[in-house]
């Protein structure tokens, strides 16, 4: 990869246009290559005699492809992150490359160009109200300069891929939220960007439109090898449709990491509260009464489940496979990106060596096993 | 007709109409395009517009604010030797159009400024983030976005223009004014002032008319 982008800043190809390298460059962005950098990112804003550093010496690389989450609470700095990154806001110091270019020193022309590269979508969609949908749609590439015929037929696709056919016509003002968001995703899909920026995309929505707009990201993610920034306060969010997550408070990043490690690990205390607000307290379960007194033979077990999708039908093998019984009493599974994560609690009746054989072949699989309580 | 307005001469009547009526659409017209222009150097140029310019914004709102304090009346007074200059004379209609463009303009200029602040910001950074060059900002988002607002602003200011067209026909501009001083109120036949104000409220409410139509039509939101 780095190899590959030196050779068309070679000299040799400085017969190209701009346009035309990074045409050639865009070749090489594959899933998995390095994205985005970011190094000792700052953005210092001064409101009179204070200052707030926003975002505080942030580094990070983003993977093509994936889909990266960035949560924090209110004014953690998490839209002046996302907006440095298209330079929506300029920083105070630090480097940030996109796809190999620095963007930083981009000059406004050029920034302009690179503009084209990047979609963003944005917490209240921000529309132009004047405009049709397919009017929306078109804006970006009127200003990337496509010829009209072009125009029409990459609208036609995007309305399609969003699922809003039949909406052409329609004004914003005559559209429920979630599909305004989707016109906003079309819009920011326009012009074919390896780089999607999302700032609270679905916190203006219901839980059930949040869900479908979650699905239609993961959807384009998978489609087109899309590499995609979401900034949320919603840890379920995160759960829902990111690879990897950064938690930010007071303009850094706390802790950052796989989605399921951060879930089954969270060390940084606000990481801790994220996880509770999907799973709950942990301890909590474990020490309810009821649950405990309702074990009286057999044994009460905690399931844990990381990951691994393969383990999703384990209870029904456990229970082909040994004549024993298997209730289900309480559990809390959450599906990530990466499989379920989360915990069931099982009872288990019959006879003592089958119950034996059953929980030894659990341990077998990659699911935890933990004996609560011996009736 | 003839008994109850005796005094009225209704061929001059239709003159000094069509003379009204060119008066406040030329005037309309550039004040407009002045309006615009002042109202989005205005914008553009204030703290964290997409222009900053601190000592331009000054100079303009200055400017602005100066001509819109001079009651009109005496603004015609005032631009008497520049009109003369320009048309060898201060009389006739279009003597009467740079008074009319310049009391005019600086008004509906803050009208301009109020309509592009309501544009939102956001819709503003998406555009920005698309890449948009300053002018595509301008043409295809502020003008666009804000063109409800535009209309009824130039709707409104128009009104007030037909009201200055009657002031400036005391120093001999012509249109309903004028005839209504001159021959009615000089003269003490007041059928003629009469019939003169039903005219300018006619005219005053077809104007009002079409501009709330174009607005309804064009705002979407
Ligand atoms: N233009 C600005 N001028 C001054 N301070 C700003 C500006 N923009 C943001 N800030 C400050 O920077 C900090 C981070 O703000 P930011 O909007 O990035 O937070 P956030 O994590 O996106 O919060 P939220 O979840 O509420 O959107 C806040 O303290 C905010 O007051
Ligand atoms: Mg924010």
């Amino acid at each position: 990869m780095r190899e590959q982008e030196d050779y068309y800043r070679d000299k040799r190809l400085s017969v190209l246009s701009k346009t035309e390298r990074r045409f050639l460059l865009g070749f090489f962005i594959e899933r998995g290559s390095q994205m985005i950098k970011i190094s000792q990112l700052s953005k210092r804003f001064k409101l009179g005699m204070e200052q707030i550093d926003a975002v505080d010496q942030i580094n990070l690389t983003i993977k093509a492809g994936e889909i990266f989450g960035v949560i924090g609470y209110s004014g953690a700095g998490k839209s002046t992150f996302v907006r440095l990154i298209n330079r929506l806001e300029e920083p105070t110091s630090g480097s940030i490359t996109v796809g190999g270019e620095e963007m930083t020193t981009l000059n406004k022309k050029d920034l302009r160009i690179k503009r084209q590269d990047i979609g963003m979508i944005f917490q209240h969609f921000n529309l132009l109200w004047s405009r049709t949908v397919s009017e929306n749609i078109a804006f970006p590439l009127e200003i990337a300069g496509v010829e009209k015929a072009e125009r029409n037929e990459r609208v036609k696709q995007l309305i399609d891929l969003v699922g809003l056919t039949g909406k052409e016509a329609a004004y914003p003002s005559q559209l429920s939220g979630g599909q305004k968001q989707r016109v906003g995703i079309a819009r920011a899909l326009a012009n074919r960007p390896k780089l999607l920026l999302c700032d609270e995309a679905t916190s203006a929505l219901d839980p059930e439109t949040t869900d479908s707009i979650l699905s239609l990201l993961v959807d384009i993610n998978k489609k087109l090898g899309l590499t995609i920034i979401l900034i949320t306060h919603e840890m379920h969010v995160i759960q829902k449709i990111c690879h990897n997550v950064a938690v930010m408070e007071n303009g850094r990043i706390v802790e950052q990491g796989a989605v399921l490690d951060l879930f089954s690990n969270p060390s940084h205390q606000v990481t801790k509260r994220f996880v509770e607000q999907v799973m709950g307290k942990p301890d909590e379960e474990v020490t309810d009464e009821t649950l405990l007194q309702s074990v009286s033979t057999g044994k009460l077990l905690k399931l844990q489940f990381i990951g691994e999708s393969t383990n999703q039908s384990l209870i029904s093998q456990v229970a082909k496979k040994f004549a024993i019984e298997l209730n289900i009493l309480q559990g809390n599974i959450k599906q990530t990106q990466a499989g379920p994560y989360g915990s069931l609690y099982v009872h288990i009746t019959g006879d003592d060596q089958l119950v034996d054989e059953a929980i030894t072949y659990i341990q077998s699989t990659t699911v935890k096993v933990e004996v609560i309580k011996h009736g | 007709m003839a008994e109850l307005f005796p005094n009225v001469d209704w061929l001059d009547l239709v003159v000094a109409s069509g003379e009204t009526l060119y008066m406040t659409i030329i005037a309309m017209i550039g004040t407009l395009i002045l309006g615009l222009i002042l109202g989005l150097i205005l914008y553009l140029t204030s703290p964290d517009g997409l222009w900053e310019n601190k000592q331009l914004h000054f100079i303009v709102a200055a400017i602005v604010n100066i001509f819109r304090a001079i009651p009109f009346a005496i603004l015609i007074i005032l631009l008497l030797p520049f009109t003369t200059f320009l048309f060898g004379t201060f009389r006739g209609s279009n003597a009467a159009l740079p008074a009319l463009i310049i009391g005019a303009a600086p008004f509906y200029a803050r009208l301009v400024e109020i309509a592009l602040r309501e544009v939102d910001k956001g819709v503003i950074e998406a555009a920005e983030s698309m890449g948009a060059k300053v002018s595509t900002i301008i043409f295809k988002v502020l003008l666009k976005e804000a063109m409800p607002a535009l209309v009824s602003g130039i709707t409104v200011t128009t009104i007030a223009l037909i009201g200055y067209t009657a002031v400036a026909g005391m120093i001999g501009a012509g249109g309903l004014g004028d005839y209504a001083y001159y021959y009615g109120f000089t003269r003490r036949d007041f059928d003629i002032v009469f019939v003169c104000t039903v005219l300018i409220i006619i005219i005053v409410f077809v104007f009002q008319l079409i501009g709330d139509l174009i607005t309804n039509k064009i705002d979407k939101r």
